[in-house]
């Protein structure tokens, strides 16, 4: 059993109906550990320490956000800016995430129509996600395809539930599949 | 002088002995002392051998009713008691006339005169505040729908005394006993023509409101600034004594008056106060009360009539209970809400002892008559507590057990905050502000009187009061709260806090402001977890503003004084370790504060922070430049 790490980092947790939905579905379940960034660091004061001790722990990482302006919200960049150091991630001696899998998990108002070449935000979604998968490359990690709930402005209870339930799936896969290579093409 | 003290040692033995028996055996306290006066009265243990001994208690101790109204009241605010308007008229209007009707009717077909039965019939129709409303408040029901319906017509009966007083001198059928005492029993205007007893009537009823609203308030700060404890309660006690006192000079209810003062002063900072003083008196008296109802029961009356009296008390426990039924069902309550409703009032009231007194002065009852009456009453009385235990125990499990009913949600009498925030001061202040600020109420006491009356100026519903004392702790609702929160600028008093909390309130989280780390030192010991020193953080905000100006970016000081104080944090929980031995704490808070200073000052010779390498390209350009040297 893989041990899981979901970064989570919502400024306003307690009005996202999705993303309670989402947290409640893998909350509580063995060696898939939540750690509320904007609960931890209200003053963005990351502790570098304890982050890379979660991650030194964890084989499978998850940055799960909601979407605003085509990237994640700000503390999240703040925890990638800080806790990702040259020499532990990267560089020389930055070898403590090699072979770990990251995705992103987030919600995004717009529709999934709404990220394609024709649509109205003239990229998928993946593109806008470029930066987050070259970050896990450099430190030597597997990106893995995200996990993505979209049109979260008008998504009925029914969808929500089942969208939560698969989220909770997708991550007991990655905790228990023999094999993830599947996971790298989905 | 003797008398008296051996009859207190009595009286209260004999409490000390039954009430907590009858407690521990699920019955409440009211049938307790009602057990405790049995015993030690005329028919039993024979301690008190003159029934008239145990009258003369009674009356002195119905006092009891009277501020046990004055407390409800206290707890009852004016827009609430107006919201329950429609039930106090309707339900209350209706069980005073109906009861009073059937038993009428029944007298007549008993062939009873008509005067005597109309007199029992009204007197009848009247339910034991003091019985009913201590039992709810020790089931703590008060709130509940039955309780809600119990009171209102408790209160619509004592708005009945009035007319019922009034009617009974125009029943009069034979001489008059004794006609000048009648006269005293109604009051000093009995001589001025009606309209001007109905005058002097609102007139004391302004005269209540009036000091209620703007007399009270005054008297208590200025009592209050006194800091003298006793006095506040003398206050409180002549209040209320003086209240009763122009009720009765009108013919009202001392209990009525008492009641709407109460529900006047509801919105007062003194409050909380005046509950905590007032609550002890109230318990004694009524205590006394129901022992001296106990030791009344003519036994010897009892026995000798056995069939009539017996069988008067099943008959009118028995119609009321009906009546009352039907009632509660019009009112939709669930059965076993009902049941409680209409046999917890279904006893005749301590009021009675008074009309029967009253008619047998006016001569429309005879003494056989009376004595009668008082033996129905008191046992009645006695028997709905014991009714009271059987359906408690036995019958109200089985109906819910059956079919669970959903209780319908009413609006709480009483308001009761999670957080209770004690003084107000600069510090309080500002504190309740931001909660405010953020929707959350506290309950708010502050020892200082004209401050409590300026905050309330401003805005801020503010109790007086001394928020170390358990009894005023109560009374603010501390059961309901899950926090409690010292603003207290001396820290003493917070001590005196933490321990009271510890002993008698173990539930409650407690947040402390504490002056110095000295004081952080003792409340630490004492394992309270959440410790505010005030300094620290308003200087290093300072010091943080300092840097600014000579010129620091603001982010990289923001992070600083972060570190700095949680450094000057964990440095505490380390220090307190060493506090008693000088020589070695000097030692360790020299040692932390030496590591503190070159934590900090070597950040900021390297001109970054230990914390953030990421945001200074010196490594990564120390490295590049490593690897691109090789290759140049």
């Amino acid at each position: 059993m893989r041990k899981v790490l979901v970064l989570f980092a919502h400024p306003k947790f307690e009005h996202s109906e999705a993303n309670q939905a989402l947290i409640q579905a893998i909350s509580g379940i063995e060696n898939i550990e939540i750690r509320d960034l904007y609960e931890l660091y209200p003053d963005f004061n990351i502790s570098i320490q304890a982050e890379q001790e979660a991650l030194f722990e964890a084989e499978i990482v998850i940055w799960h956000h909601p979407i605003y302006w085509y990237s994640c919200p700000p503390l999240m960049k703040q925890w990638i800016d800080l806790v990702l150091e040259f020499g532990w991630a990267y560089g020389p001696g930055g070898i403590y995430l090699k072979g770990k899998y990251i995705a992103n998990a987030i919600t995004s108002g717009g529709s999934q129509e709404a990220y394609q070449y024709d649509g109205r935000n003239n990229y998928k979604i993946e593109d806008f996600l470029r930066p987050f998968e070259q970050t896990a490359r450099l430190c030597n990690m597997t990106y893995l395809p995200p996990f993505q709930v979209a049109g979260t402005h008008k998504i009925s209870a029914f969808d929500l539930k089942k969208k939560a339930e698969s989220y909770r799936k997708f991550l007991l896969e990655l905790r228990d599949a023999a094999d993830l290579s599947h996971f790298k093409n989905l | 002088m003797n008398g008296f003290l051996v009859n207190a040692i009595l009286y209260i033995l004999a409490a000390i002995i039954c009430v907590p028996l009858a407690k521990k055996l699920g019955m409440g306290s009211v049938l307790g002392y009602l057990i405790a006066g049995i015993l030690i009265g005329p028919y039993l243990l024979g301690f008190i051998t003159n029934e008239g001994q145990g009258q003369d208690i009674m009356h002195a101790t119905e006092f009891g009713v009277v501020m046990m109204l004055f407390l409800i009241g206290l707890e009852l605010e004016p827009k609430n008691l107006w919201k329950m308007r429609q039930l106090i008229l309707k339900v209350g209007l209706s069980q005073v006339l109906i009861t009073s009707a059937l038993v009428f009717g029944i007298g007549i077909l008993f062939e009873v005169q008509w005067q005597i039965s109309l007199a029992i019939g009204l007197s009848m129709a009247l339910s034991s505040t003091a019985i009913v409303l201590q039992s709810l408040k020790e089931k703590n029901q008060m709130n509940g729908p039955n309780g809600r319906l119990s009171f209102g017509v408790l209160l619509m009966q004592d708005i009945a005394v009035i007319p019922i007083l009034a009617l009974l001198p125009l029943l009069i059928i034979g001489d008059p006993i004794l006609s000048t005492n009648a006269s005293e029993m109604h009051g000093l205007i009995d001589s001025l023509p009606g309209w001007a007893q109905t005058l002097s009537i609102f007139g004391a009823i302004g005269i209540v409101v009036l000091l209620g609203q703007f007399g009270f308030g005054p008297l208590l700060n200025y009592v209050a600034k006194s800091r003298l404890r006793e006095l506040f309660t003398a206050s409180a006690l002549l209040i209320v004594v003086g209240i009763s006192f122009l009720m009765e000079l009108v013919g009202l209810s001392p209990a009525l008056g008492a009641f709407l003062a109460g529900v006047i002063l509801a919105n007062s900072p003194y409050r909380h106060a005046l509950e905590s003083d007032l609550e002890p008196f109230k318990g004694l008296l009524l205590g006394l009360f129901f022992m001296a109802v106990g030791s009344t029961i003519n036994f010897s009356l009892i026995f000798n009539n056995a069939t009539t009296v017996i069988s008067l008390t099943m008959g009118i426990i028995v119609l009321k209970t009906v009546i009352l039924m039907i009632i509660g069902k019009s009112r939709k309550l669930s059965l076993s809400d009902n049941l409680s409703f209409a046999i917890g009032l279904s006893q005749v009231g301590e009021f009675s002892f008074v009309t029967y007194a009253f008619a047998l002065q006016l001569g429309i009852f005879d003494q056989s008559i009376s004595d009668t009456l008082m033996a129905v009453t008191a046992l009645s009385m006695t028997i709905t507590p014991i009714l009271m235990v059987v359906l408690d125990k036995v019958i109200n499990p089985a109906i819910n057990k059956t079919h669970k009913t959903i209780e319908k949600e009413m609006d709480s009498i009483e308001e009761h905050n999670k957080v209770i925030l004690i003084g107000f001061g600069h510090f309080g202040s500002t504190l309740g502000r931001f909660l405010r600020a953020n929707g959350v109420e506290a309950t708010i006491l502050d020892s200082d009187p004209d401050r409590v009356e300026y905050l309330r100026k401003m805005g801020f519903k503010v109790y007086f009061g001394d928020g170390t004392r358990a009894d005023l702790l109560l009374s603010a609702g501390v059961m309901d709260a899950s926090i409690l929160i010292s603003a207290l600028d001396n820290t003493e008093y917070s001590i005196k806090l933490v321990e009271l909390c510890k002993e008698e309130f173990p539930h409650l989280e407690v947040m402390i402001r504490a002056k110095n780390r000295y004081d952080a030192f003792e409340l630490m010991e004492m394992g309270v977890k959440n410790i505010y020193r005030e300094h620290l953080d308003t200087s290093i905000r300072m010091g943080e503003d300092l840097l600014k100006k000579l010129g620091f970016r603001a982010h990289t000081v923001h992070r600083l004084a972060k570190q700095f104080r949680d450094y000057d944090e964990s440095a505490l929980k380390v220090l307190v370790n060493f506090k008693d031995n000088t020589d070695e704490y000097i030692s360790k808070s020299r040692q932390q504060i030496e590591m503190q200073e070159s934590l900090l000052s070597g950040e900021l010779m390297r001109k970054f922070s230990v914390n953030d390498h990421t945001w200074d390209s010196d490594s990564i350009k120390e490295a590049v430049n490593s690897e691109e040297k090789p290759a140049e």
